[in-house]
């Protein structure tokens, strides 16, 4: 009996937890339905109070309206290079130095690794000023190297998660190489790159989200509008046309389908991967 | 031939730096000296066309009798103050309801970590017109229950608020965090308090919570900083504005308005150094108390 009650009990429970998950799930899901539901409204059916949800008859015209004003495929054809650009440049670069700080033996190297470290909490506010006049020097504003080439100089965060990995391969394995007389660059190339696959994945999809999402990079140093992304792109959209909501919702729509795709082929590994940079170390 | 001077120690150290290289010039061009020549610059005057002009100590004596300075700091404490503390919360409610061993829950953690993929550039439009205060669907949905919602995103008064609540759209990531550290605690100390007639809000408090707070102490100093640096969702919500009545107006707003609008390269350089300071010190607190609290395991 008493048996049966705690059972009852448990059961009772885990429905609750599954109703608030439902609940917060919609939650979740509500402004983009939201936007999903504006983008397909008329004109009309916009400032009714209160609003109604399903937009009857469905208005596939506001695409065809916010895409003209609003050349999709350039800002996505530029966030995409220049998202491509930075993690070619992480890829290159992080591990390379994720190995010396791991793997390799030099004086002074925890002292860097530990200004490294605290490189990271360093706001970007602080750099950023210096930073634009270095380029402007360099003639590079208005072009989309700012926001390229520094990921070819290794990003802390990424080299401190990939060090952290490259600890738990065996010294032994690289000794015995070493012994064979393998260069370190062999070794790096031909042992430890192979067998770190999953976290290499894991800072791709890092770096491209960072950069997909970045803003205030771009705004800086982008002026040119054909050489927008897609994150200076839809607020210059919303600062036009941001009064025909249905447009602005279909234009957001469109925008986040980059997002949509990425996250339906990279969910799992993200999902592992922050629950691994969280907290190790 | 002198082959004594290449010693096997000189060849590691040259091969390890060697390797590093790329983080060693990175580090001098793109942070050590940002830092050092945005402490000189905020001494100066500087509009990027003429070389910099010394003026001493001027532009933190402006920078402190100017409103909009004064307003944006305030605007950014009020910011840190509701993101901090309601985004811990929340990333921790959400975790504790995933974990729960519920056979669909991978897919109420895909959709509630989605919308913090959403890049703040979309999310802000979206907010806008989801918080609308006469036509959004929140007002809608809050008239259903009769009640009269407020002017989320056009009043003085809530925009901040607005802002902070947007915010929790991203907080899986955070939920994600505490979800490893949950899966982390032993079950048997769960089964121990049970048999000692413990009940769920006791188990909360005197197990998950202490366990877990290495990962409070990890997100409480990424939050504080990211709080203190808020920019995208206020700038492009109102255009930079920081409208209605400079109410949304954060720090770094501010700075970006004075450095990119006003080229006022020094008086922007001394506010990204009292950014600069202020964020070091709250880390450093941070820090300090945690040795107070935060319970790192006996074993291993």
């Amino acid at each position: 009996m008493r048996y049966r009650s705690k059972r009852l009990h448990k059961t009772l429970y885990l429905q609750t937890m599954r109703a608030l998950l439902i609940f917060v799930t919609i939650l979740y899901m509500l402004p983009f339905l939201w936007m999903l539901s504006t983008s397909l409204k008329a004109d009309q059916d916009l400032y009714l109070f209160p609003p109604k949800f399903i937009p009857i008859p469905p208005v596939f015209q506001n695409y065809k309206n916010a895409t003209e004003y609003f050349p999709f495929f350039r800002y996505f054809g530029n966030s995409l290079i220049i998202t491509f650009g930075t993690v070619v440049g992480t890829l290159l670069s992080c591990p390379l130095v994720a190995y010396s700080f791991s793997k390799l033996r030099w004086r002074g190297r925890d002292f860097f690794f530990y200004i490294m470290i605290g490189s990271i909490m360093l706001p970007f506010a602080v750099t950023m000023i210096p930073q634009f006049i270095i380029f402007k020097k360099l003639g590079w504003v208005n072009t989309f190297l700012p926001l390229i080439v520094p990921s070819f100089f290794g990003t802390p965060l990424y080299i401190f998660l990939l060090r952290q990995f490259f600890q738990t391969i065996p010294d032994e394995l690289l000794d015995a190489a070493r012994v064979d007389g393998a260069s370190e660059i062999q070794i790096y190339s031909r042992i430890m790159l192979p067998l770190s696959k999953p976290v290499l994945l894991l800072i791709m999809l890092f770096q491209f989200l960072a950069s997909w999402n970045n803003y205030l990079g771009p705004l800086i140093y982008l002026t040119d509008e054909k050489k927008y992304p897609l994150s200076l792109g839809l607020p210059q959209f919303l600062n036009r046309y941001g009064t025909h909501w249905n447009w602005m919702m279909a234009a957001g729509t469109i925008s986040i389908i980059p997002t949509l795709i990425f996250f339906f082929f990279a969910q799992k590994y993200l999902i592992e991967g922050i629950k691994l940079s969280g907290i190790k170390g | 031939m002198k082959k004594g001077w290449l010693t096997k120690r000189r060849k590691d150290n040259l091969v390890g730096i060697l390797f590093a290289l790329p983080w060693f010039i990175g580090f001098a061009v793109f942070t050590a000296y940002p830092i050092i020549a945005s402490l000189f610059f905020s001494f100066t005057e500087y509009h990027v066309t003429l070389p910099p002009k010394w003026v001493g100590l001027e532009n933190y004596i402006k920078i402190f009798k100017d409103y909009l300075f004064t307003k944006s700091f305030y605007n950014t404490l009020w910011y840190a103050a509701g993101l901090v503390p309601i985004g811990l919360v929340v990333g921790l409610v959400l975790a504790l309801l995933l974990v729960q061993p519920l056979k669909e829950r991978s897919f109420y953690r895909g959709m509630i970590y989605l919308p913090s993929l959403v890049p703040y550039y979309a999310f802000a439009a979206i907010v806008l017109w989801f918080f609308n205060p006469y036509f959004g669907i929140v007002n809608g949905l809050l008239s259903y229950l009769g009640i009269n919602g407020p002017n989320w995103t056009s009043s003085e008064k809530w925009i901040k608020f607005t802002i902070v609540l947007a915010a929790q759209w991203g907080a899986g990531t955070t939920a994600l965090i505490y979800m490893a550290a949950i899966n982390d605690i032993p079950k048997e100390l769960y089964e121990a308090a049970m048999i000692d007639g413990a009940n769920r809000w006791q188990m909360f408090w005197k197990i998950t919570f202490p366990l877990i707070s290495p990962a409070t102490l990890y997100y409480l100093i990424i939050a504080t900083i990211g709080a203190f640096q808020i920019f995208d969702m206020p700038q492009i919500m109102t255009n930079g504005t920081g409208n209605p009545a400079n109410s949304s107006l954060s720090y770094v707003m501010y700075l970006y308005r004075q450095a990119f609008r006003y080229t006022n390269m020094g008086l922007a350089s001394a506010m990204a150094w009292i950014l600069f300071l202020i964020s070091l010190g709250l880390v450093i607190l941070i820090f300090k108390t945690s040795a107070r609290w935060v319970f790192y395991g006996t074993e291993r």
